[in-house]
């Protein structure tokens, strides 16, 4: 296990931000730490830093006690924080020479791991620019670059696409997934459910604190949506299909949104659906397969929470 | 238990990254015209007093610091007014700077503790600091030679640097002002008129309260001689809360040799004293080890202060 919790609890005065946290995470997956602002995706990251004391429970990342061992444990953990900074007035290679020194790397060695580092990020070009220059994508880029300086075991990124705009996003996302390529496990936290989705092996949904739903994105889809797949269709006329469509084995319901219809079933059945449709005599225009996403997911649980509530 | 490692590792490279960021500052540059101008000033203003009595005084280079001429500040006054303000423009921002530009997690993210970073934030500005003093310190000793052409003796040379170790105390004390603001603050502004606030406080109002408080607590009995010595004992006493008189006082004592002691004297201890004659060094700093000392342990007091708020405060903002 690359990081294990047991029932992890920070409390600010009667505030509790984050409550009963069981985590495990294994070596060289990709773990999304998902759920709104303030549901305690930040100060969870914190605590397995040894940065702000657990009030409860025990922390342990890549076998270290991060409150006794911050030292070791952060020699092999990369950080970056959401809204990353840096010294304006420094150049981006100061910047990262500043964060060498500080993890105590020989001059040489530095050196030649900052210019690696800076390559990888694309940032090579610019490596002589103040970082005040910069743009939000570049610096949050060289933030990946100060975690990778570190040859880092475990690597926490706090909202790593945040305020970034979606090319950006995407092309950093792809960075991300370099990394897992490497062997480097990695954390991210995220209110950006659909921008991560794609490149978590595993995700844990956060609501108030507690850790609600943890998962494969497709195993937490079929477990909250009932059904994992989700067909659209096009049909005329429209009205009458429905009990038709209904009828078929593993559908769990169907919905009319605007001119489409919406199934939900338990198995890919395109092509059941199809012959229902030209059975019952209807016309088909079209028919599509939807991934369901983690948005909804989300959604969901927490209309169904709140109705049973 | 006990956390593992020590709390010193990354100081050097705090402490370095800190002093080049201070020296390479719009900060420092003002200094240097500062430093340059008041060394001017004070050379000018003491020689011109001085050229007259060359050669009868035999501490001619502690009168170039003590020396003023009507308009301009003796050195020695310039300093105490020009280092306080110097040390709080250092460090008003030292903490909550890193907040403001969301460096903090990322630099405590590296391995090392937060101990380090203090502390060599503190080193760093008192070391610039010192730099500062030493650059005009030399300043004003080269061109009060070239000035006076009297070479200075060994003793007063000795008194010479022992007045720059009380002055370099002195300004670690509104160092650590300055740098427990900007803990406690997490706006820069706040926190740098609130450490002028303390400094407007010391440096105006303090006297006047001292006095209040000795009237209050030993009334002046008219038909008791002695409640008049023993107020005016309160009030030195009072007055030495502030870090303002601790140097004045400390400086009485190492740069004027006849000083031979601080605080009310009455006629009978002056009896059998040979008045005008020079103390030596060593017992110069005899009578201002205790205002030496407690400058270092006020600014002690407040760097640990500063210290234990830090280690509990919240790395998010």
């Amino acid at each position: 296990m690359i990081v294990e919790t047991h029932n992890l609890t920070k409390r600010y005065g009667k505030v509790v931000a984050v409550e009963g946290l069981h985590l495990a995470l294994e070596a060289g997956e990709v773990y999304g730490l998902l759920g709104p602002n303030g549901s305690g995706k930040t100060t969870t990251i914190l605590m397995l830093l040894g940065l702000t004391e657990p009030s409860e429970g025990t922390a342990r990342v890549l076998g270290l006690d991060p409150a006794r061992q911050p030292l070791s444990l952060k020699r092999q953990v990369g950080y970056l924080p959401d809204s990353v900074g840096f010294y304006n007035d420094l150049t981006a290679w100061e910047n990262l020479t500043y964060t060498a020194r500080l993890n105590g790397l020989p001059r040489r060695e530095a050196e030649g791991r900052i210019q690696e580092v800076l390559e990888r990020m694309g940032l090579a070009e610019v490596a002589q620019r103040p970082v005040g220059t910069f743009s939000r994508g570049m610096r949050q880029r060289l933030g990946l670059a100060e975690v990778l300086l570190k040859r880092p075991k475990l690597a926490i990124l706090d909202e790593p696409t945040l305020g970034l705009d979606p090319e950006a996003a995407h092309e950093f996302l792809g960075l991300i997934q370099g990394l897992k390529a490497e062997g480097i496990t990695v954390m991210l936290s995220s209110h950006l459910l659909h921008q991560v989705q794609a490149i978590c092996d595993r995700v844990g949904l956060f609501h108030k604190g507690r850790l609600v739903l943890e998962g494969r994105v497709p195993e937490l889809a079929q477990q909250v949506l009932g059904g994992a797949y989700r067909i659209h269709l096009e049909a005329h006329p429209a009205e009458s299909l429905r009990p038709a469509l209904q009828a078929l084995p593993g559908v769990a319901r169907v919905e009319q949104v605007g001119t489409e219809l919406r199934l939900e079933a338990t198995q890919d059945i395109r092509p059941q659906v199809a012959q229902a449709v030209l059975a019952a005599g209807g016309e088909l225009r079209s028919l599509r397969l939807e991934q369901p996403s983690l948005d909804e997911v989300y959604t969901r649980y927490f209309q169904e929470v709140r109705h049973a509530a | 238990m006990r956390r593992e490692g020590s709390p010193w590792v990354g100081l050097w490279a705090v402490f370095f990254k800190e002093m080049a960021d201070h020296l390479s500052s719009a900060r420092m540059r003002l200094f240097e015209v500062l430093i340059f101008l008041s060394a001017l000033g004070a050379v000018y203003s003491s020689t011109q007093t001085l050229r007259q009595t060359v050669g009868e005084d035999p501490f001619l280079l502690l009168k170039v610091f003590t020396a003023g001429q009507d308009p301009l500040p003796s050195f020695v006054a310039f300093l105490s007014f020009f280092l306080p303000l110097a040390a709080i423009a250092l460090a008003f921002d030292a903490v909550n700077g890193e907040y403001a530009r969301h460096t903090l997690s990322r630099v405590l993210s590296q391995p090392i503790y937060r101990d380090a970073l203090l502390i060599g934030k503190f080193l760093a500005a008192l070391a610039t600091l010192g730099l500062v003093l030493l650059a005009l310190f030399l300043l004003v000793v080269g061109l009060s030679l070239i000035f006076l052409g009297v070479p200075p003796g060994g003793e007063e040379v000795g008194r010479a640097l022992l007045f720059l170790l009380a002055t370099l105390a002195y300004t670690g004390v509104w160092l650590g002002v300055a740098l427990l603001f900007s803990v406690l603050f997490r706006n820069a502004a706040t926190s740098a008129l609130a450490a002028i606030a303390v400094w407007l406080f010391f440096a105006l109002f303090w006297g006047i309260i001292a006095q209040l408080l000795a009237q209050a607590v030993v009334p002046y009995n008219p038909f008791d001689p002695e409640s008049e010595y023993r107020q005016a004992q309160a009030l030195v006493a009072f007055s030495r809360f502030s870090p303002n008189t601790l140097y004045a006082e400390a400086l009485q004592a190492l740069l004027n040799p006849g000083v031979r002691s601080l605080g009310p004297v009455l006629f009978s201890q002056l009896e059998g004293a040979i008045l005008g004659t020079p103390l030596s060094l060593g017992q110069s700093l005899l009578l201002a080890w205790p205002q030496f000392t407690a400058l270092i342990a006020i600014t002690l007091l407040l760097f640990a202060l500063a210290y234990v708020l830090f280690q509990r405060q919240e790395v998010r903002a």
